[in-house]
């Protein structure tokens, strides 16, 4: 097992190199500069903009900034935005639980029906149940998620009212920022009625971002149910007399789960891209959003240092459903 | 229902909450602000942020006018010659009692000139407090090379020394740079080793104090209780930060927040008709125009240029693209500014005439460029579009247009070289209410040239010498007729197809009371409540 | 005689074989009806739109569905903000979304398919460093990192086609190189390579045909991918620019409407929705046709 482990992380050494050059290379290669926006339509003379250059450092040569961006990664120092004026890793951490929060609920969500909605179709086989689920699940995972959102919020907050535009909680609630995640800390608060209003703030975002996963996931474990229950232990279990059911519970669902783990967490970084748009329409205060603004205000430190932290985190991600895969399936450990 | 139980719960939560607590204001703002250093930025979001709600100035704007009273200066004297200006301070003024601060002593002139001395001294520890931290008004508005000395006479009397009489210094002393920071509180940050905090944890003199930011999110504010002019009636003001205007009146419509700003122009007619909304409107300190480059053939010529833009039909594009939220415009200043010119006829919209004028010129089966910036700005809703309407406009007179568009960023540097090409949408909006912050910054001799604000690249000695004549000039009636007779100029000239004014609206509901616009676009809470 | 040369009997009865099991698949033949039917559309947009679709009707701004009170009978479903008919837009817009998934699975596939031949046939240092560039492209969320390279290219349709189609060609390569992994030491190709065949023609005329099947069904998953990530950074504001009659910008354009107007949301996102739609049903009753081993159970 450690083998195995230290096996994978040496695997990945050239890959973060790879994603630290992409981050930083990308960023300087983006067109119009910082400079240019701040002077906004009042334009800027040639000198001040060599000075100001100069004083945010970009008229160093490239190869120095580059050196000076991966050296400061590992004191955690991931620069300063350009933006708001502090440490991006501070501002990607507070960021950070908003998404994780949102991401969670979805992943909890499209797990907790996309499993069940799968096996009973896969059990079911050919039945009209079978149909209409991986009929609806076909549709979610060919969703627009940005117009979905959109619909979403015409109707559940625009005519029927039922749950709040955008945000994380109602303004009337203000405590500190303990854990980050908007529930816990509503709860912890002890305010009344503060948990209540985060969890409706979470709603339609943990749905919209949990559409496609629930799709794959639903079908990935109904093919995966459909797949063992052919195979002939679970053939024999059933004519020496098993029930059905028992099959299910005690054979198949165990071994059809090993793929469907995999897909879970593939779906990872499938929904921080996912994220992006659903962040955006629900003005969520998460990192994707915080993206998409850092892409648009040119906040080059911002860009890079938020590329390179999500990148990291999808391949620790990646790692551990590696991993945790090894120890379902001891067989993929010495292939 | 699962889902209008849950809400049921948490409106009523909300009520009991509600209640129970103090008057709470929630505006949704438009955007992050950069921090809430006033002095470092040119960003109206920022701005809003932090020299309107945490701030006060020596004077200030009077509340919906660009006319300068008294603020943290109960007074001031002008020297016969101009050059100096001499504040006497409202005594008694306390700075922010806060989780991290708290003052010792009352403002005094110490105060004033740390204030203006840390943007001015590239020695100061505070010149780069923040990599990369500029004081881009104190340069713009060109206080170094205005600025001789700052003199203190006494503990509440401050004088400042210029080397040039300037007519717009007093209008400068009341734009958000020019806000007072407490001194004492930057020693200290300073000696803590915590610059940086200045930038996130403000401490003035303003009607509210800071409480907390999360960024992208939410900013929260507290009346300040010591506030000179009397404490606040609203306990808490909020800026839920908002950049979808659509999501902006979805929040305003379900009560979410109680003002919201940069309403979208599609939205407003909605918006009046509904009954639980206010919506306040006035022209915006701003002009939107198409600058020509005056030193390339054939916009080189006055008459070609007179001909493009009777060939305009701007009635039809301000109609379309503004929806009834702007209007034309014939001189190159908003109409609410003094020494704005009506007696100025504008281009006539006739093509026929256009088309001879340019047949005359010796100009046939003209192409060239209209560039349109990709960002929505105060004075333009869509660029795009208006590109498009020209377009179309111009070819009923033979004229092939190409649209061009670039990021914003290199929009707005190549814009400025002199040797562009083609005819460029471009705007502003006032800093400070001068006339000489539109003439002078965009159509002045001296802001030609690469990088400069001059993008029509015209540089007309008479319109200059107009310009620099008011500049030096203290009576305000001997300005405004300079400045009228530059107005007659530049339309004869016609360097630039002045398009239009935007109208600024701000929905509200309707339980708000006290709200005043700022015809500068600053948003300000103070004075603000809300109705039971 | 290599393996891929059949006899035209031996290719007709594959191929029979194949429609047998791809029309047993209700979804699928339906998605393929719809997707002919786009085909269709896109093709012959002039003839069926009823306007042009950058024709602005001034007197028409928002003009709601015909059917609805205020509705204009010559504008079915409707005009946007600067009086042009939604429904010629739509039309229009078909082509868009056929073309960009068109363009962007041949790009990623034809540069997978070279990469991963080359990656699973040398092998060694080659190997390496080709499938840790893919690594690297896949460590990113693919929209953003499209994102990103938009940002760099400036935005447009074309550059938003060449950013999607980076992202999505390393699923493109690491599929080819397994499959001449597994088949490089087949007894077929060592057969072929005994009889003298060169490197560059065993792998395209003798190993490539033999992962044509989950290629195909990769290649129809791409191409709504592609489609919906283009229509996703359109709305982003980093796909085709106005006026092009691109479903995701149309949906970007609407965005301030949304509670105005419905109509100029509704419809862009519908179209998005059933083309997508569309060709993932194809894809499926592909799999399921090509895939022997989902075909028996």
């Amino acid at each position: 097992m450690i083998r195995f482990l230290i096996g994978k992380l040496a695997y990945l050494i050239p890959t973060f190199i790879g994603i630290t050059v992409v981050a930083f290379g990308f960023v300087r290669l983006l067109p119009g500069d910082p400079v240019l926006l701040m002077a906004g339509e009042r334009g800027i003379s040639p000198e001040r903009h060599a000075e100001l250059s100069a004083q945010l450092g970009f008229d160093r040569p490239i190869v120095v900034q580059y050196l000076d961006f991966v050296m400061g990664i590992f004191q955690g120092d991931f620069g300063t935005s350009l933006a708001t004026r502090r440490p991006v890793l501070g501002e990607f951490l507070t960021l950070f639980p908003a998404t994780m929060e949102l991401a969670i609920c979805a992943i909890i969500l499209a797990t907790l029906i996309g499993i069940p909605l799968g096996v009973f179709a896969a059990i079911k086989r050919g039945s009209a149940f079978d149909q209409i689920s991986m009929g609806a699940a076909l549709v979610g995972y060919s969703m627009p998620i940005f117009w979905w959102g959109l619909l979403l919020i015409i109707l559940f907050s625009g005519i029927l009212g039922w749950t709040p535009v955008s945000g994380r909680i109602d303004f009337l609630y203000f405590f500190p920022n303990g854990t980050g995640f908007m529930l816990i800390d509503s709860l912890m608060s002890g305010q009344k009625g503060a948990f209540a209003s985060a969890l409706s703030h979470l709603i339609l975002p943990s749905i919209v971002l949990a559409t496609i996963p629930m799709a794959v996931i639903a079908r990935q474990s109904r093919s995966a149910m459909l797949e063992v229950l052919s195979e002939d232990y679970v053939r024999t279990a059933r004519a020496k007399g098993m029930s059905a059911w028992r099959v299910v519970g005690v054979h198949a669902l165990r071994n059809a789960m090993i793929p469907v783990i995999t897909t879970i967490g593939l779906q990872i970084g499938v929904m921080m891209a996912g994220a992006i748009l659903t962040e955006t329409i629900f003005s969520w205060p998460g990192v994707g959003k915080w993206m998409i603004d850092s892409i648009s205000r040119r906040d080059y430190p911002s860009v890079q240092g938020g590329l390179l932290l999500i990148a990291g985190i999808v391949m620790i991600v990646n790692l551990i459903v590696d991993l945790l895969y090894g120890i379902i399936n001891p067989r993929i450990r010495h292939s | 229902m699962k889902f209008a139980h849950l809400a049921m719960v948490s409106a009523l939560a909300i009520a009991a909450a509600a209640g129970a607590q103090a008057k709470t204001l929630v505006y949704c703002s438009e955007g992050s602000p950069e921090g809430f250093d006033a002095a470092t930025t040119t960003a109206g979001t920022t701005m809003d942020a932090s020299s309107d709600a945490v701030f006060n100035r020596l004077v200030e704007f009077a509340p919906g006018t660009t006319n300068v009273e008294p603020g943290l200066a109960e007074s001031w004297d002008v020297s016969e010659d101009g050059l100096e200006y001499t504040f006497h301070l409202r005594p008694g003024i306390k700075f922010h009692t806060t989780d991290y601060f708290e003052p010792t002593r009352e403002m005094n002139a110490d105060d004033v000139i740390f204030s203006f001395l840390r943007q001015g001294d590239p020695e100061s520890p505070w010149a780069d407090y923040i990599p990369g931290t500029t004081y881009e008004y104190y340069n713009a508005m060109e206080m170094p090379a205005l600025v001789k000395e700052i003199r203190k006479v006494d503990d509440l009397t401050v004088t400042f020394v210029l080397n040039r009489a300037e007519a717009p210094f007093l209008a400068n002393m009341a734009m958000p740079f020019a806000s007072i920071y407490s001194k004492e509180y930057m020693d200290q940050l300073e000696a803590d080793g915590n610059m940086a905090a200045l930038n996130s944890q403000p401490v003035g003199t303003g009607p509210y104090q800071f409480v907390a930011y999360q960024p992208d999110a939410v900013i929260r504010y507290k009346a300040n209780p010591d506030y000179y002019k009397g404490a606040q009636k609203i306990d808490d003001l909020v800026f839920a930060i908002t950049p979808d205007p659509a999501v902006r009146r979805q929040r305003l419509e379900a009560g979410e927040c109680h003002v919201m700003p940069y309403p979208s122009p599609a939205d407003i007619e909605a918006m009046k008709a509904n009954d639980d909304l206010q919506v306040m409107e006035q022209p915006g300190l701003n002009v939107a125009y198409l600058a020509y480059n005056t030193t390339v053939a054939p916009f080189d010529k006055p008459e070609v240029r007179e001909a493009l833009n009777m060939a305009m039909n701007k009635q039809a594009i301000v109609d379309a693209v503004f929806q009834g939220t702007g209007v034309v415009a014939k001189n190159p200043i908003p109409p609410t500014m003094w020494s704005y010119n009506d007696a100025v006829e504008d281009n006539a919209y006739d093509p026929e005439a256009a088309k001879k004028m340019l047949t005359d010129a010796g100009v046939e089966n003209l192409e060239m460029e209209v560039w349109a910036m990709p960002v929505q700005r105060p004075y333009m809703p869509n660029a795009r579009r208006v590109a498009e309407l020209i377009q179309s406009d111009f070819a009923k007179v033979g004229v092939n247009v190409s649209i061009v568009s670039y990021e914003w960023g290199e929009y707005l540097k190549r814009s400025t070289d002199p040797t562009r090409k083609g005819a460029v949408i471009m705007g502003w909006t006032g800093d400070n209410g001068d006339p000489d912050n539109f003439l002078a910054v965009l159509l002045g001799c001296a802001a030609t040239g690469d990088g400069g604000a001059n993008r029509a690249q015209w540089c007309n000695e008479d319109f200059d010498a107009l310009l620099q004549k008011a500049k030096v000039t203290t009576d305000q009636a001997e300005r405004t007729k300079l400045y009228e007779e530059a107005q007659v100029i530049f339309k004869d000239q016609n360097p630039w197809a002045t398009l239009a004014h935007s109208q600024v609206f701000m929905p509200m509901s309707k339980d708000v009371t006290g709200y005043v616009m700022n015809p500068l676009g600053r948003h300000s809470f103070e004075g603000v409540d809300i109705a039971e | 005689m290599t393996a891929t040369v059949k006899p035209q009997s031996e290719r007709a009865r594959v191929l029979r074989e194949f429609w047998f099991y791809f029309s047993e698949n209700r979804g699928a033949v339906i998605g393929l009806a719809v997707f002919l039917a786009l085909i269709f559309v896109a093709i012959f947009a002039p003839l069926l739109a009823p306007h042009d679709p950058i024709q602005q009707y001034r007197d028409f701004l928002l003009a709601p569905p015909s059917w609805q009170e205020g509705g204009a009978s010559q504008f079915l479903l409707g005009t946007d903000a600067v009086g042009r008919d939604v429904l010629s837009r739509l039309i229009f817009g078909a082509r868009q979304s056929l073309i960009i998934g068109c363009v962007v699975v041949f790009i990623a596939l034809v540069g997978g398919i070279i990469l991963g031949l080359v990656a699973g046939f040398f092998g060694g240092w080659v190997d390496t460093v080709i499938m840790r560039v893919m690594d690297v492209i896949l460590a990113f969320p693919s929209l953003l990192l499209a994102l990103v390279m938009v940002a760099i290219l400036g935005p447009g349709l074309m550059n938003a086609m060449i950013a999607i189609a980076i992202v999505l060609q390393p699923h493109f390569a690491r599929l080819t190189r397994a499959a001449v992994m597994a088949e490089k030491n087949k007894e077929y190709v060592m057969a072929a390579r005994v009889a003298g065949a060169g490197r560059f023609r065993l792998m395209v005329r003798t190993i490539l045909p033999n992962c044509m099947g989950p290629l195909i069904v990769q290649g129809t998953l791409s191409f709504s991918n592609a489609v919906l990530d283009a229509a996703a950074l359109g709305f982003l504001g980093m796909g085709a620019q106005p006026p092009i009659p691109e479903w995701g910008t149309m949906l970007a354009e609407a965005r301030e409407f949304i509670l105005s107007a419905w109509w100029v949301v509704t419809f862009p996102g519908l179209a998005i929705l059933i083309t997508v739609l569309a060709i993932n049903l194809v894809g499926d009753g592909l799999r399921d046709a090509l895939d022997p081993k989902l075909k028996r159970s």
